[in-house]
């Protein structure tokens, strides 16, 4: 521990200081807490909507709250839980893998945070308010249009999603940044650890995916509250174009929540086979593929609209394509537990989870991805039992045990072992008994999205099965809950003996990340047993200490550049949210606002900006400007 | 324990080299993205019509191309001014600030005019909301790059001592001027010349 460093990176302490926090885990650990908590009331939704299901011809839910709940459960499992918790996890991991002293950018980070915040509270109120949306997660028009669906409701949607998806951008910025820029001297692009890798894969989806459906939310808005034409056939617009625009970004946003996922299995399963993960060069490669083919798939949504058969020809060869890479992994994946020392621990339960689940997902995503089937099943119960199997099982369950691995880095506490067996079989055994039998109800020709059905047509005996995994879902979740709160035993840096440089400091690691910056000299730079050369150095100093500064490396080979200064903690990324929050809602109620909200907007963003005194004579006291030789 | 000594390399550097010209780099990214998407909506819509402009006569073309003059014409002051951030020159970094925000508010107040010319409101038709969200979109770009770049000139006329992190600030928002001029190319061509193609 060194007091310098860790006053100097701190967090400013008290209840203003709260808001005015910018270190990465900070950050990150709210991200993952508000996400969790979406999980845990989106899930509840769920459960809702199974409880109302389990007979038929029930009453317990209206038709009305039926159709808010799907949408809300669906709209906040992926885009306030699923997506957002990958990135969280990266802006709190891909720092402390690559040994950097914060993530690039921290104050942005700290605001996307607020923004995404607000927005997710926005979709929840709304339905508090007994406004919520009810037009289903990808809310096509002309039903999500202003004739179909009068009043706010999916006014609110379409803002949240405009919302969340800024906040999902910026930090996608953020990771590029940090990983091209902030790696520890040494490692190289080839030395990454393979999750770095996936969040870099991922953040550069988000860049060309996401800014699709903030376009075509905002046309939403647009076409409800002033009056624009893009979606509405009798003045020369197509809802077709909608479903590109959504599409578009949500295929790529599969895998903006499936590749994080791998990354985790490929952490997770190295440190418990105790062996590095076989074919690294070939798992790099399949991520690049994965995050190329990922946009190539999203027609795959629309077979049942009007398109040319040479189109969906096009996308059903390229999803039968995607299963390469994602076969390539898996087999690497098996190799090296086949040829490691395994250990079982509860993290390595939830990742091998993934082979069965995630496989079955696969084999009936290959068989909605032909046509002549897709037209058959689509819309049917068949269709929910596969994205579940595709998001549960690849990425899930790859996430609980990327939470069960990370605890005691992020908390400094162990979880339980014995506990956390009980919340596996139970959320394992629990999932399958919830969606096995939605295929089955799919092929008989349950459509999704009823909020009930006659007892004459026979579902009901599937459904009751159906319900009572989910409940089984619920209590392992529980479970998991209990397990965190009374976890106590306190954790030691390195728990597993893992390999990568998060373990290589305190958990929890202080302010500053490392006492000093390491030197990498290949993967699993913990694994290394060969002594260091003996001129080599193996750390860095001459960083100032007494201000935010960092080492900035190359691109490619991580030789070290120069020492960029990181801003100080400041409230104006919180105020500046907040403006933008006000400015998004009052959009709602009058167009007006758009102009007036930029006010604040601008004010807070200008402050946020400006610089200190304090903080820039802090900075020019250690600064050293480039010479002539280096710029050249 | 041996250790690498980092105390003799810079406080910051220019380009590719600065974690700035990242964070610039991938707004650009987003952006053009979005841009592309728009253009790409554009020609959707115009492939489900028989009739485009649906109507309404093109826009007219003097205020669009005026702009456009302009827009080229501010790469000379504002490649100047990218230089001078990357010497750390501050008297001519605050003198091209200036001149750039002269350029950025003559092309907003035509923008006013080009906006008026389009022959067609975003309320008309699909045609017409298309169009104002293309032009509406570019004008986004110049308000807050004309904003940010009086914000900065700000800080460098009020806010002294200045770091030398601010120098690259400077080339930063010249790059980020750049995507905002090259942008306007493809949005001109569609909104002022592919009306007038047969249709």
């Amino acid at each position: 521990m060194n007091p310098v460093l860790e006053k100097t990176w701190s967090d400013p302490p008290g209840f203003l200081g709260w808001f005015a926090a910018v270190n990465h885990k900070t950050i990150a650990k709210r991200y993952i807490v508000t996400a969790f908590g979406f999980f845990v009331a989106a899930g509840l939704l769920a459960a809702l909507m199974r409880l109302q299901l389990a007979r038929a011809d029930n009453d317990l839910v209206s038709n009305d709250l039926y159709n808010q709940l799907f949408t809300v459960h669906g709209t906040a499992m992926m885009f306030l839980f699923a997506v957002p918790v990958m990135e969280a996890m990266g802006v709190y991991l891909v720092p402390l893998m690559v040994g950097a002293r914060s993530i690039a950018f921290p104050r942005m980070n700290a605001f996307s945070y607020y923004v995404y915040l607000f927005g997710g509270l926005m979709l929840f109120g709304g339905m508090l308010l007994g406004i919520g949306a009810d037009t289903g997660w990808f809310s096509y028009p002309p039903l999500a249009g202003p004739e179909h669906s009068p009043g706010k409701r999916v006014d609110f949607w379409a803002q949240m999603i405009t919302f969340t998806e800024l906040a999902g951008l910026l930090v996608a910025i953020e990771i590029i940044a940090t990983v091209f820029k902030l790696r520890a001297p040494g490692m190289t692009l080839g030395r990454m650890p393979l999750f770095v890798w996936a969040m870099l894969v991922t953040s550069f989806m988000i860049l060309f995916a996401m800014p699709a459906v903030m376009l075509a939310s905002s046309m939403l808005v647009m076409d409800r509250l002033v009056g624009t034409h893009f979606f509405n056939p009798a003045e020369g617009g197509d809802p077709v174009l909608w479903q590109h625009l959504f599409w578009y970004f949500a295929h790529p946003e599969v895998y903006f929540i499936f590749i994080p996922a791998l990354g985790f299995m490929s952490m997770i399963i190295a440190t418990f086979a105790r062996r590095e993960v076989y074919g690294y060069p070939a798992m790099v490669l399949s991520l690049i593929l994965t995050g190329f083919l990922g946009f190539g798939l999203w027609v795959h949504h629309m077979f049942a609209a009007h398109l040319p058969e040479l189109g969906k020809s096009f996308f059903t060869a390229a999803s039968m394509l995607i299963a390469v890479p994602t076969a390539i992994q898996v087999y690497c994946w098996i190799a090296t537990l086949w040829t490691g020392r395994i250990v079982f621990t509860t993290s390595l339960l939830f990742t091998l989870a993934f082979f069965f689940i995630l496989v079955i997902g696969g084999m009936t995503g290959l068989m909605v991805a032909s046509v002549p089937l897709d037209l058959q099943l689509h819309d049917t119960y068949f269709v929910v039992a596969h994205l579940h199997y595709v998001l549960i099982g690849g990425a899930v369950f790859p996430l609980f045990g990327a939470w069960y691995y990370w605890f005691p880095k992020i908390t400094g506490r162990m979880m339980g072992e014995k506990l956390g067996r009980w919340n596996f079989w139970l959320f394992f055994v629990g999932f399958n008994v919830a969606f096995w039998p939605m295929h089955h109800l799919g092929v008989q020709g349950m459509p999704r999205r009823v909020y009930t059905y006659p007892a004459e047509m026979g579902w009901e005996d599937l459904n009751r099965l159906s319900t009572l995994g989910a409940l089984m879902i619920a209590a392992s979740v529980l479970l998991f809950v209990i397990n965190v709160v009374k976890s106590r035993k306190p954790a030691p840096a390195n728990p597993w003996n893992a390999a990568t440089l998060e373990w290589a400091t305190a958990s929890p690691p202080p302010a500053y990340n490392f006492d000093r910056i390491p030197i990498v000299r290949g993967r699993y730079p913990l694994w290394s047993s060969d002594p260091v050369p003996q001129p080599e150095p193996t750390h860095v100093t001459g960083l100032a200490e007494m201000t935010r500064e960092a080492l900035a490396t190359s691109v490619v080979d991580a030789i070290p550049d120069h020492r960029p200064a990181f801003p100080n903690p400041s409230p104006w990324p919180f105020l500046g949210a907040v403006a933008v929050t006000a400015l998004f809602i009052g959009t709602i109620f009058t167009p007006w606002a758009a102009l007036w909200g930029m006010v604040p907007v601008a004010v807070a963003i200008t402050m946020w900006f400006w610089p200190s005194r304090k903080e820039t004579l802090e900075h020019l006291a250690v600064e050293k400007r480039p010479s002539e030789r280096l710029d050249a | 324990m041996k250790l690498l000594d980092v105390s003799g390399l810079p406080s910051y550097r220019n380009g590719h080299h600065s974690l700035m010209w990242w964070g610039t780099m991938g707004l650009i990214a987003i952006e053009g993205t979005v841009f592309a998407l728009a253009i790409a909506s554009y020609f959707f819509l115009r492939s489900q019509s028989n009739d485009w402009p649906m109507g309404a006569a093109p826009p007219d073309l003097f205020w669009g191309t005026l702009n456009l003059a302009i827009l080229l014409a501010s790469i000379w002051p504002n490649h100047w001014t990218k230089k001078a951030g990357e010497d750390g020159d501050e008297r001519r970094i605050r003198i091209g600030l200036v001149v750039c925000i002269l350029f950025g508010l003559a092309l907003l107040g035509i923008r006013v005019y080009e906006f008026a010319a389009l022959n067609v409101a975003w309320h008309d038709n699909a045609y017409g909301s298309i169009v104002w969200v293309l032009l509406g979109l570019h004008t986004v770009h110049l308000l807050t790059d004309v904003y940010d770049t009086i914000v900065l000139a700000a800080v460098f006329f009020f806010a002294k001592p200045i770091e030398g992190k601010r120098h690259v600030d400077v080339a930063e928002n010249g790059l980020y001027w750049y995507f905002v001029v090259y942008a306007w190319i493809p949005v001109y061509a569609v909104v002022y010349l592919v009306p007038r193609l047969p249709s």
